[in-house]
């Protein structure tokens, strides 16, 4: 009841904070547009998808990270800056229900970003769905919600100030969302490692395994731990995204302060 | 039970001793003051007895239990409010009490905290448009809305207006009256003298006296300042010698210190009158304890190592 009523509690002051609502619910859907109108909703080159069906999925994740990760972080450090999350510690509210009461907020928001841009691409793009590979794709956009919501709590850890916190969400998630699949359509000729990095991190990961989930030109419901290039293998991407995350918040939990200039 | 007990409590930073061998006890129903400059470790050792630091050495004891140790037991009977405003600007009034309501067992109503603290009228208000003083008084609501038995106050009214003040003032008295064991830090001794039946003069990590604020006055408030303005002037040589003595000047000031006024005024007029000199501004004042703990460039030892002797 408490975590609900915390969740719920965090949903109202994002809903009041205007320019976090256009980042992460507004932002997404406009690239999304964007890149439609701008590339053309035609087949890419190459495959056999359109140009919303590949980016409608990967903005969708776009701002699932925004939400779990940059917007988490920040909000978390603000209050912790405010003397909110000090304050909070000085009640009887136990801190794991506060901190999950944030992620659960913060899942929520992601999936609300990422549904919208599918829906309206859906709508008005063509954006086909595949019902077999639907439930991996939830499962996948939902775990993902939980490892960048990890990494998040880690760089709100690590960085003792929002401003700090604003510098390094930007300065991970921009870069590597150019080569991950996210703002830019796979090409062929890429140096070898600019794909290593990709294939490092977990943004790829997460982006693909959500976002094969709406491919035509690959089978199977994504259920498996290797595959061709026909077939959609989301596990090996949901198993490393997950170790991230992981990592991430253990690293958090070893970390985080209440309160920056005390010992708590 | 005793709700507060510290013994020979210490804590450092790096190495440096912030709070060095404290002692006190709060009675229940009490309201006790830590009085003390800047720096002195008042929020040190409240933040101590609130469990959010820890001390390095000596015995605490809050509502009986230790606050480095005991962790939701404690905290459902006590209520913080801490030195800088802690609140979500995006809330209203009554959502911020709500929220903070629902984390305590046996809390008040949200109706009666938002009277209590004179905020009826502004419960759909943003904290945001809220003033300082009225955001002072919610965070006192929110300290109590969990019907605590000890509430802690550090400085609840530095930054705010005289009229701001008075109102938190009132607000203190009236936790007193239920019957709510009070510690609260100030740097105001007016406030101590208004709020608290005892404190203790916190200097740099210790306590300098300790008792009732009249029982301080008796104690330390026996030397009454006499002042006059000389300007550029020098004294007459007529001067009295035996007053001469004791002078010692600041500023065009001349000064003196004397534990029994009514004589020495007697000597000074007397010769004021005789001479035909005027004493410009004259004063009879006694300093404040403020001033002579807290200001050590005034009060009766300060002035007289700071200023130079007179030599007139
Ligand atoms: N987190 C900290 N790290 C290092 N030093 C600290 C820390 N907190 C306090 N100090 C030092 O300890 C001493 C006591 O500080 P404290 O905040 O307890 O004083 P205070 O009496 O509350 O002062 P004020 O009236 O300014 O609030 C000061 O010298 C301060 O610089
Ligand atoms: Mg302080």
């Amino acid at each position: 009841m408490l975590l609900l009523r915390q969740t719920q509690h965090q949903l109202t002051l994002f809903l009041r904070r205007p320019a976090a609502v256009f980042f992460v619910v507004a932002m997404p859907l406009i690239m999304f547009l964007v890149f439609v109108i701008l590339f053309g909703n035609e087949l890419i080159p190459e495959t056999e998808i359109t140009t919303a069906q590949f980016y409608a999925p990967a903005l969708a994740v776009f701002g699932a990270v925004m939400a779990c990760y940059t917007y988490l972080a920040i909000s978390t450090a603000t209050s912790r800056d405010q003397g909110v999350l000090k304050r909070i510690r000085g009640t009887p509210l136990k801190p794991a229900i506060y901190i999950w009461a944030r992620i659960l907020a913060v899942t929520v928001i992601a999936i609300a970003a990422a549904l919208l841009v599918m829906v309206v691409g859906n709508l008005f793009f063509g954006v086909a769905f595949y019902p077999e590979k639907l439930p991996m794709a939830l499962i996948s956009l939902f775990l993902g919600c939980l490892s960048f919501a990890g990494l998040g709590m880690m760089v709100c850890a690590f960085c003792q100030t929002s401003d700090t916190v604003q510098a390094v969400t930007s300065a991970t998630v921009l870069p590597l969302a150019f080569l991950s699949d996210v703002f830019i359509r796979p090409f062929r000729d890429v140096p070898v490692w600019v794909t290593w990095i990709a294939d490092t991190f977990p943004l790829k990961h997460f982006s693909l395994a959500f976002g094969h989930a709406f491919r035509s030109d690959m089978g199977g419901s994504g259920f498996v731990w290797a595959g061709g290039e026909e077939t959609y293998t989301a596990l090996p991407r949901l198993a490393i995204m997950l170790a991230w995350g992981v990592a991430g918040a253990f690293i958090a939990a070893k970390l985080f302060k209440w309160d920056p200039k005390g010992e708590i | 039970m005793t709700p507060i007990r510290i013994q020979n409590l210490t804590k450092n930073y790096a190495g440096k001793p912030a709070v060095a061998g404290v002692s006190f006890e709060v009675q229940a129903g009490e309201t006790y003051a830590l009085l003390g400059p800047n720096g002195a470790g008042k929020t040190t050792t409240i933040e101590i007895l609130e469990g959010y630091r820890r001390r390095d050495g000596g015995e605490v004891s809050v509502l009986g239990a230790d606050p480095g140790v005991q962790g939701n037991g404690l905290r459902e009977r006590i209520g913080i409010v801490l030195q800088t405003t802690a609140l979500e600007p995006e809330l209203t009034v009554e959502e911020t009490v709500t929220n903070f309501r629902s984390f305590y067992p046996n809390p008040h109503s949200v109706g009666e905290v938002l009277e209590l603290v004179d905020l009826g009228f502004a419960s759909a208000t943003r904290v945001k448009a809220l003033s300082g003083g009225q955001q002072r008084r919610l965070e006192i609501g929110l300290g109590l809305i969990g019907n605590p038995d000890l509430v802690f106050l550090d400085e609840p009214t530095t930054g705010l207006d005289p009229d701001a003040r008075r109102n938190i003032w009132n607000l203190v008295l009236e936790l007193n009256a239920m019957g709510k064991t009070i510690l609260l830090s100030s740097h105001y001794m007016d406030e101590v003298e208004a709020l608290a039946h005892r404190l203790a003069v916190l200097v740099d990590g210790k306590i300098k006296a300790e008792g009732s604020p009249q029982s301080l006055r008796d104690q330390h408030g026996a030397y009454t300042e006499v002042r006059f303005y000389l300007g550029e002037r020098p004294l007459p040589e007529s001067f009295p010698p035996a007053l001469r003595k004791i002078i010692h000047t600041e500023r065009g000031w001349v000064i003196f210190e004397v534990p029994n006024p009514t004589p020495f005024l007697a000597d000074l007029t007397n010769w004021s009158f005789k001479e035909q000199f005027e004493l410009p501004h004259l004063s009879v004042t006694q300093p404040s304890l403020e001033e002579i703990y807290l200001n050590p460039t005034r009060g009766r030892r300060g002035a007289a190592r700071n200023s130079k002797q007179a030599e007139i």
